[in-house]
């Protein structure tokens, strides 16, 4: 009785009050005089919003900001020293080039595929199959993704049979290849982990990217098709503007989600052989070493370096505004 | 006829580059879905593809452990009971936000929004702690409303920016004919700004839904280990732990716990077509 109770709630209760919440507001605004209702309404459109952000991101984040100045327990202020670590530690180091690899080609794959699938798809009649299987390794768990590429990136000596599915292709298709660790040679084992990201996360650009292309306005690229443009320059000069605001919503996406990378890495490697990335090592500060600080501090240093992308953001929709 | 002959040539690179990239992205998957009906003991040593070589040895072994693992069902029902709100929550209260960013004016408006943005960088293992700390003061911990919030609060970022996005490249002619019209805010927001940004709502809903679904950590952290209110994730990784490392099962596991993120993904593909927009949007 309790779970149908909680059932109804769920399927009813829950939309109908956030509608609720607006009608509501809109009643009594409607009774304020005009001005005054005008320079509130904006704030009360956002208090969901902001009351949600405040208590689960705000809040935990100013939290977080104060004890990266303190010691691992959290018990008594250290300066900078935890900042100092970030920076000057060879293992730190080491993670921040490879956050700058996974920035390059994580960021650079997922849109640029996401892109170019979204697209092409878009001109095939089977396009929804493409889409569903270049969908299929999001709805995939991090555990279970780590099975699969365990078994795609097996490894065996040279004259045994090939269990992984990589090394069985490429000894089956080029004469004398040598079989590869490839998780655990260092000349290929970031690569190898920067290909699983692309594959979860390409499929989350293609259907945002997809949204957006339907959008376009069939006449638009049709205009151009008549004034004897080819479908290259319908997609450059029709189709790639109207996206731009778009693609730059989901490489922002990308870019954040890079800086928090540490799924893949935790489940694979752990960041050993030289795998190590920056919320890795955060997420092995706080719940292995128990180094709090030092897990603060790391955190604080990934928001700070978004900072560049939040600039060209403010300006994109400035202009945006601008235009419209 | 010949014209005809001469598109079809001309379109056998793309359909060649379509599907080439499919079945690269395929491999992985089909992989795991062949692993899932082979013998445990098999998995472990021998490559998948062996099955297409005779003695083929397949079982729905796997598949049967995992359904039947103990409480799989009541799982099921509280993923259910904790996705469906932790999806609509968050998005609703991210599209008003995003009317308010995009369309009201008000001091303080960009700096507000970047905010919202930067936010998306907090890492979430940052914020278990001092969350944990509140919730068990008011007693929020265990129960559905703390996950559903905690959810809320997490996923508001990108949903409150990718809708400001859409509802922002809406044209302005739009809202101030509406306005003539005598329509209030609330008109203005149901009537015309969510019909036009339902392809951006379909894919949050299809993101968001997914996570919420697909996620272990969040469910641990603020509801506990509890059978009562364990989702699906919760319960097929005591599946794992309590055979001592029988992780084959997982192959199995992960199908069944990606059915449903499918069917949201399928049912919401015909908001994904062009021309949905066609008529309310001038160019």
């Amino acid at each position: 009785m309790d779970r149908l109770i909680l059932g109804v709630v769920v399927i009813v209760g829950v939309p109908a009050a956030t509608v609720a919440y607006i009608w509501l507001l809109e009643w009594v605004l409607g009774r304020l005089p005009y001005g005054t209702a005008t320079k509130i309404r904006p704030w009360l459109w956002l208090l969901p919003t902001f009351l949600l952000l405040g208590f689960f991101l705000i809040y935990p984040g100013l939290n977080t900001f104060r004890i990266s100045f303190m010691n691992a327990r959290a018990t008594e202020y250290v300066g900078l020293d935890n900042y100092q670590f970030a920076f000057t530690d060879p293992a730190m180091l080491a993670a921040f080039r490879n956050n700058l690899l996974w920035l390059i080609f994580f960021t650079g794959g997922t849109v640029i595929l996401g892109l170019g699938i979204a697209v092409l798809a878009d001109r095939v009649r089977y396009e929804t199959l493409i889409k569903t299987i270049i969908f299929l390794p999001m709805a995939i768990s991090y555990v279970a993704a780590g099975v699969i590429w365990t078994l795609m990136y097996d490894f065996q000596p040279a004259n045994r049979p090939q269990t992984g599915t990589v090394n069985a292709f490429l000894t089956a298709v080029i004469p004398g290849f040598e079989p590869k660790a490839w998780l655990f040679d260092q000349s290929y084992n970031n690569p190898a982990l920067i290909i699983i990201g692309i594959w979860l996360w390409t499929g989350f650009a293609m259907v945002i990217l997809s949204a957006a292309l339907k959008g376009i306005p069939e006449e638009l690229m049709e205009a151009a098709r008549v004034d004897g443009a080819n479908e290259w320059q319908v997609f450059r000069s029709v189709v790639l503007p109207l996206m731009m605001s778009t693609i730059a919503v989901v490489a922002t996406t990308m870019v954040i989600n890079v800086l928090k990378i540490f799924d893949i890495v935790y489940v694979m490697t752990n960041g050993l052989l030289n795998t190590e990335v920056v919320a890795n090592r955060m997420y092995k500060e706080m719940f292995n070493y128990r180094h709090f600080g030092r897990a603060s501090a790391l955190a604080i240093v990934l928001l700070l370096a978004t900072i560049p992308v939040m600039i060209v953001n403010i300006r994109r929709f400035r202009r945006q505004e601008e235009i419209r | 006829m010949s014209e005809r002959l001469k598109r079809t040539l001309t379109r056998i690179p793309l359909h060649i580059v379509v599907l080439a990239l499919a079945i690269v992205w395929f491999i992985p998957t089909i992989g795991l879905l062949i692993s899932s009906f082979r013998p445990a003991q098999a998995i472990a040593t021998s490559g998948w593809w062996e099955v297409f070589t005779p003695p083929t040895d397949l079982t729905l072994d796997l598949y049967e452990e995992a359904v039947t693992a103990r409480n799989m069902g009541q799982s099921f029902v509280n993923s259910l009971f904790i996705t469906i709100p932790a999806t609509i929550i968050p998005i609703m209260a991210a599209a008003f936000a995003a009317y308010a960013f995009a369309w009201l004016e008000f001091p303080g408006r960009n700096v507000l929004f970047i905010l919202v943005v930067a936010l998306l960088a907090v890492p979430l293992q940052m914020t278990f702690i001092p969350i944990l700390q509140i919730y068990n003061r008011v007693g929020l911990t265990g129960e559905f409303l703390g996950l559903w919030l905690a959810h809320a609060g997490f996923g508001m970022p990108f949903s409150v920016y990718l809708l400001r996005n859409s509802v922002g490249a809406l044209p302005k002619d739009l809202f101030e004919s509406a306005y003539l019209d005598g329509a209030t805010s609330f008109d203005i927001f149901f009537r015309i700004v969510m019909p036009l940004v339902v392809p951006s709502i379909a894919s949050l809903v299809i993101f968001q839904f997914l996570w919420v679904w697909n996620d272990l950590l969040v469910a641990l952290i603020f509801l506990g280990g509890q059978p009562s209110v364990a989702p699906m994730t919760v319960t097929i990784g005591n599946l794992v732990n309590s055979l001592g490392g029988n992780w084959q099962v997982l192959t199995a596991a992960a199908f069944i716990s990606m059915i449903l993120p499918l069917l949201v993904f399928f049912s919401l593909q015909r908001y994904f077509v062009r021309g949905i927009l066609a008529g309310s949007v001038k160019g």
